[in-house]
């Protein structure tokens, strides 16, 4: 920065009239102006050079989750802060946490959530956001109060009620989703492993802020005032607090699609629209006090299929890349300052038996919860949770920055033991995401947890897909029971019908299917790939085969000579290929057709840049056209380890309905 | 009182599994039974047009067809039965039935390859036990065919690809001579390996109520 050089700033002693002006200064300290951004860039740029520093070493990285490291190099930055300015100065702020922070990492989980796998597991995911998260606020306030009865907590500051207990109870029992995706990213479970764990530290969102508001005010009011139409509030506003943030962010899901279904011609602000009402969803039910978090879970969920039709592929990357570049760095701030702000030990008050059994409490009643938890749901399941699983989830309910920033929250007056409150919950955290952290890699491996396999579903797993719910749709109708599949087709037929139609472009509306993207997809990379593998081998002259008798009038003249005109290497029109024939074959002769046609007729509807041949397809070789479409492309594949082949005779026996494929296109290798 | 002779395959000396369709289910599917066929012994292929969302469904030609297919009726016999009755009936929904937490390895295998047959037998219409290219493209066109958008040459061409998708799967690269003549069921097993079917094909019978929905 511009230090004062010595000309332009006046001393004051030296100045016999303070109000005479000192003439122009050339430099300024300007630091009070841009304090509070210079220290938030400051910061960011701190936590993202750790990082980097952090991937230098591979072997680290392997061991240690982001996150663990994170927090200690937060740690130790606040250690030094501390040292030198004699006051810890940074903090985790509650109302920035709650309102910058969070809703990045929210959005990201909830627009990248595999919807699919996400509804099919939904029964789970709600029993255990919400009637586990009940059940460990409940057990483990009770017994926290219970340790405090029996008089074990031996430090007389430690000055709380039952309602006390209870709310700590009820902010320090939440699995939360920072610290769950952090580490289970890193350790690759199976999806359904995931989705469940991650889905219910999304949803419990609603029972903990529901909890915590009542209790909260339970304690103000003090046991004494308490009425049972208090306890039926807080159970009613449960019900608001979790549908009312949910229909809010259907709303602005449904707001967000139908704003991108018209900005085809502001494709550079449709990124910006996303972003923009996601965090709108989230800052309305923050201001009615619904849940927040799953206000956003469900907007991102549901827009994503009508968004990412309408909007333009750019776009789509754009959105993909920030938001997870918003999420990360949230994430990496989140834990950076956890680290930090326990180093402010003025906040804090130890009990050696409150934290012990905090610690205690919590891993044994979420064990506990979650065996419960699984025998009954077992009995509905489709795939039942496996004791392993078990051990998974009940290991995997991490705790993190939400609980510490609800217990910042706190009001001393209120609530006096919060100083307690805050020692036990930063060293909760830390040993869930550092301890925890650090040892569910191992365990995974040893208790040989199914792992994801993640690759793109091949064509035929797509259409199988299909074909399985349309049977098993069919199977539930006739045996007339009403089942899961019968209400998804039910979703299904009216998402085609109606949403579809308001929702998403035209344009798009039209080729809206799995079955066709994956086939699009596909095909692309084939494209590419073939053009990768030279392109040229396409040039007319090298097709020609030695044993080839004379070409007879066929368009294929006109194939070559366009072939020749366009002088370009690369084709990617695939049934520019050029093919032997052989006059005594009919499949000879029927290869040739397949230059009239299109090989991939499809394409034709996309903006593809490569050309076409405008000549008319022949219908009666349609069939034929067809059986030499797959040859071409399986050649395309083979083409280099092909050898220089005569087609060889097959009887026409071959060429009948069946469609069988045939053999042998010649290839200069 | 019910009547009804469970038919070997859902008892469990034939079974590697313990039975799974309980004495409440055979009575609701029972009473299905005789809604469908009004109260007759046996059911033909016009009893299931009365089910109306059945309708709607792209495959349901198959599906109607798969409950006659005397390949699942595990007769020896080739061809379509004209009617079945309530045993045979039985014996299509015993393929739809759930996975059993104590089942080993072997009955997990055969679990699975009975499921995997009967979609074999779906697809392969012919009954001469390979889903040839055109078969294929059937089963495609009637899947997409509840897209009003999609014309069939799509669907061929999607067809195709997934064609010669399992070529490559099942056969790997091909020779020049060589040719691919159709799935057959090995290769149709091997395309399904990353799939556990065990656990995706089946009906929850959660409810006992019959809903009347048919007439």
């Amino acid at each position: 920065g511009a230090a004062g050089s010595g000309g332009a700033m006046q001393p004051p002693a030296a100045s016999p009239d303070p109000a005479a002006p000192a003439g122009t200064e050339l430099l300024r300290w300007q630091w009070r102006e841009v304090q509070g951004p210079c220290l938030v860039a400051a910061w960011i740029l701190v936590a993202s050079l750790a990082k980097i520093v952090f991937h230098l070493s591979r072997k680290v990285t392997s061991i240690v989750p982001e996150s663990c490291l994170l927090i200690l190099l937060g740690l130790g930055l606040g250690g030094i802060v501390l040292a030198v300015a004699k006051k810890a100065e940074y903090q985790l702020e509650p109302n920035m946490f709650f309102l910058f922070l969070l809703p990045p990492i929210v959005l990201d989980s909830g627009y990248f959530m595999p919807s699919r796998l996400f509804f099919d597991n939904i029964g789970a995911i709600l029993t255990y956001a919400v009637v586990g998260t009940l059940w460990n606020s409940f057990t483990t306030g009770t017994a926290l109060w219970g340790l405090h009865q029996a008089g074990l907590m031996a430090d007389p500051g430690v000055e709380a009620g039952l309602m006390d207990f209870l709310l700590f109870g009820s902010l320090i029992s939440a699995v939360d989703p920072v610290a769950v995706l952090a580490v289970f990213e890193e350790v690759h479970v199976n999806e359904t492993l995931f989705i469940i764990v991650f889905g219910e530290s999304l949803l419990n969102d609603a029972v903990t802020v529901v909890l915590y508001k009542v209790f909260n005010s339970f304690v103000e009011l003090g046991p004494a005032h308490i009425r049972v139409t208090d306890y039926v509030k807080g159970v009613a506003s449960f019900f608001l607090v979790s549908l009312g943030g949910t229909a809010v962010g259907l709303l602005f899901a449904f707001l967000l699609a139908l704003i991108t279904r018209f900005t085809k011609r502001v494709r550079i602000i449709e990124p910006l629209f996303v972003f923009l009402l996601a965090y709108v969803a989230y800052l309305a039910a923050e201001m009615v006090s619904l849940s927040s978090i799953l206000a956003v879970t469900f907007c991102g969920i549901c827009c994503k299929k009508y968004v990412e039709a309408n909007i333009s592929q750019k776009s789509r990357t754009t959105v993909k890349y920030t938001m997870k570049t918003l999420a990360s760095s949230s994430e990496t701030i989140i834990f950076m300052f956890l680290g930090i702000s326990a180093v402010d030990t003025s906040k804090w008050a130890w009990d050696t038996a409150l934290v012990l059994g905090t610690l205690f409490f919590i891993l044994l009643f979420r064990a506990v919860g979650v065996v419960l938890q699984t025998c009954v749901l077992n009995r509905f399941r489709l795939i039942p949770l496996d004791r392993i699983d078990q051990v998974v989830m009940s290991y995997g309910g991490l705790r993190g920055a939400v609980a510490f920033a609800l217990v910042i929250l706190l009001d001393r007056a209120k609530v006096k033991a919060k100083d307690y409150f805050v020692a036990t919950t930063i060293v909760v955290v830390f040993f869930t995401v550092i301890v925890q952290g650090l040892t569910i890699k191992p365990l995974v491996k040893w208790l040989k947890v199914k792992r994801s396999d993640h690759h793109k579903p091949t064509l035929n797993e797509e259409l199988h897909e299909h074909a399985f719910d349309h049977i098993l749709a069919a199977v539930e109708d006739i045996v007339g029971h009403h089942g899961y599949h019968y209400w998804r087709d039910k979703w299904e037929q009216f998402d085609k019908k109606y949403l579809s139609q308001l929702l998403m472009r035209k344009s798009a509306y039209r080729l809206r299917d799995e079955i066709w993207d994956v086939y699009y997809k596909l095909n692309i990379r084939d494209a590419i790939s073939f053009v990768d593998q030279g392109g040229h081998v396409l040039s007319a002259a090298k097709l020609a085969l030695p044993s080839m008798p004379s070409r007879t009038s066929m368009s294929e003249s006109s194939v070559t000579n366009l072939l020749r005109e366009s002088g370009s290497g690369a084709c990617l029109d695939l049934q520019v290929i050029d093919t032997v024939r052989s006059r005594r074959d009919r499949e000879d002769a029927a290869m040739h057709h397949v230059l009239r046609g299109s090989l991939y007729k499809p394409r034709r509807r996309y903006k593809a840049s490569y050309s076409r041949h405008f000549i008319s397809p022949d219908k009666q070789e349609r069939q034929d056209k067809e059986i030499f479409r797959q040859n071409m492309k399986r050649r395309l594949e083979t083409f280099k380890s092909t050898k220089h082949n005569v087609c060889s005779s097959k009887s026409k026996a071959r060429l009948k309905e069946k469609g069988r494929k045939k053999a042998s296109l010649p290839w200069p290798s | 009182a019910l009547q009804v002779v469970v038919p070997q395959e859902l008892t469990s000396h034939h079974l590697s599994a313990p039975p799974t369709v309980t004495s409440e289910q055979i009575e609701h599917l029972h009473r299905r039974f005789k809604q469908l066929s009004r109260d007759q012994l046996t059911i033909r292929k016009e009893n299931f047009d009365s089910i109306p969302d059945l309708e709607f469904n792209p495959i349901r030609g198959k599906i109607v067809h798969a409950f006659f297919d005397k390949r699942n009726l595990r007769q020896e016999s080739e061809g379509l039965a004209d009617e079945i009755n309530f045993e045979d009936f039985l014996t299509i929904m015993s393929y739809f039935r759930p996975i059993e937490m104590n089942m080993d390895e072997e009955q997990l295998d055969r679990f699975r390859k009975e499921k995997l047959k009967f979609l074999f037998h779906m697809y392969d219409s012919d009954h001469d036990g390979k889903i040839t290219l055109q078969e294929y493209r059937n089963v495609v066109e009637e899947l997409l065919s509840g897209n009003p958008h999609l014309e069939k040459e799509s669907a061929r061409s999607i067809a195709d690809g997934a064609m010669m998708e399992a070529a490559s799967i099942c056969v790997g690269q091909m020779g020049p001579d060589q040719v691919y003549e159709g799935i057959t069921f090995e290769d149709f097993l091997k395309m399904w390996q990353g799939i556990d079917i065990e656990t995706k094909m089946h009906v929850r019978f959660l409810t006992m109520e019959t809903i009347a929905h048919c007439y």
